[in-house]
């Protein structure tokens, strides 16, 4: 399969990602639609990779990995500090950055 | 043979995806991500990065997923209340930005002056991928970004621990609280979190404040 194709598919992943952030309202979600964002840049680096020969593509896909793993936990550690404060985990209603 | 792989995987990844977006319940997104990720990672190996794709199943679908799945068990369904008028107008926007983006992208992709895009890429050398290969380069080459990486996720450990630990007073419904409400293995008065922030008082306190 030529290269191209793998770029048309990290395309289309990468769209759907962008419009579950855009659309979903719920945090656990819009991380997982990050997750899918970060995953076809990842398609695309390794396709790259591959299409060069060379795998530094693969190095940065890697360390896109480590930093992915870095926001879901930050992500995740906010989300469990809002459910404890009994705030709605929505989006829409969460409008103060106050404490 | 590897044409029917590749379309399979790609059905599979685009399918996930859709899914994640798609399902009401973030239980089931979360699985979604999960056949999404195992789908991608048979495309990895279809390029070549035998190291990737076995990162990618052992740590993205086995770890970071088992995470997902305890907050989202922690925190449970929650019913959504109902999308404002503005809202249905706005999904129709996000719709269209979604279509504008990858017009864009096919554009790039379609369009582009790289030749090798058509290619089935670089002939394939002994070794490209390999842990082997892999693990060399991020010790010698990339051994800088390497050891940020490693402080980066001590950094985030650390923030997440302090993010979503236990607060005294810091839940919305907060009442007066007196020592019973707290279900604490400790014995009061032993410097706990309640104590500091003033809500539990030793009785000598107490006596002192109403004076």
């Amino acid at each position: 399969m030529s290269i191209a194709w793998y770029l048309v598919v990290s395309a289309l992943i990468f769209c759907i990602g962008a419009g579950g952030v855009l659309v979903r309202r719920n945090p656990l979600v819009i991380l997982l639609c990050l997750e899918l964002m970060l995953n076809a840049a990842n398609l695309a680096l390794i396709a790259f990779s591959r299409m060069h020969g060379n795998d530094d593509g693969q190095i940065f896909a890697l360390i896109v990995m480590v930093v992915a793993a870095c926001e879901v936990t930050v992500g995740l550690g906010l989300i469990v500090a809002i459910f404890r404060r009994r705030l709605p985990i929505d989006v829409d209603q969460l409008r103060e950055l106050q404490g | 043979m590897s044409a029917i792989v590749f379309f399979i995987a790609a059905i599979g990844a685009i399918a996930g995806a859709i899914g994640v977006v798609a399902l009401r319940n973030p239980f089931y997104s979360v699985l979604a991500l999960v056949g999404h990720l195992l789908s991608l990672a048979a495309l990895f190996l279809l390029l070549r990065a035998e190291f990737v794709a076995a990162a990618q199943v052992v740590v993205y679908a086995g770890a970071v997923m088992v995470l997902y799945l305890f907050v989202v068990s922690y925190i449970g369904g929650g019913s959504l209340q109902q999308l404002t008028p503005g809202g249905a107008q706005l999904r129709g926007v996000a719709a269209a930005a979604v279509l504008a983006l990858f017009a864009e992208l096919a554009i790039a992709i379609l369009g582009s002056g790289l030749q090798a895009v058509d290619s089935d890429g670089a002939p394939y050398v002994t070794g490209f991928g390999t842990p082997a290969q892999i693990g060399e380069a991020l010790l010698t080459k990339f051994l800088f970004p390497f050891e940020v990486a490693s402080l980066l996720l001590l950094v985030a450990a650390v923030g997440a621990v302090v993010l979503a630990r236990r607060r005294a007073g810091t839940t919305l419904d907060d009442a007066e609280r007196d020592a019973a409400h707290y279900i604490t293995p400790r014995s009061l008065f032993s410097g706990t979190m309640a104590e500091a922030v003033g809500t539990v008082r030793t009785p000598e306190e107490t006596v002192e404040a109403q004076r």
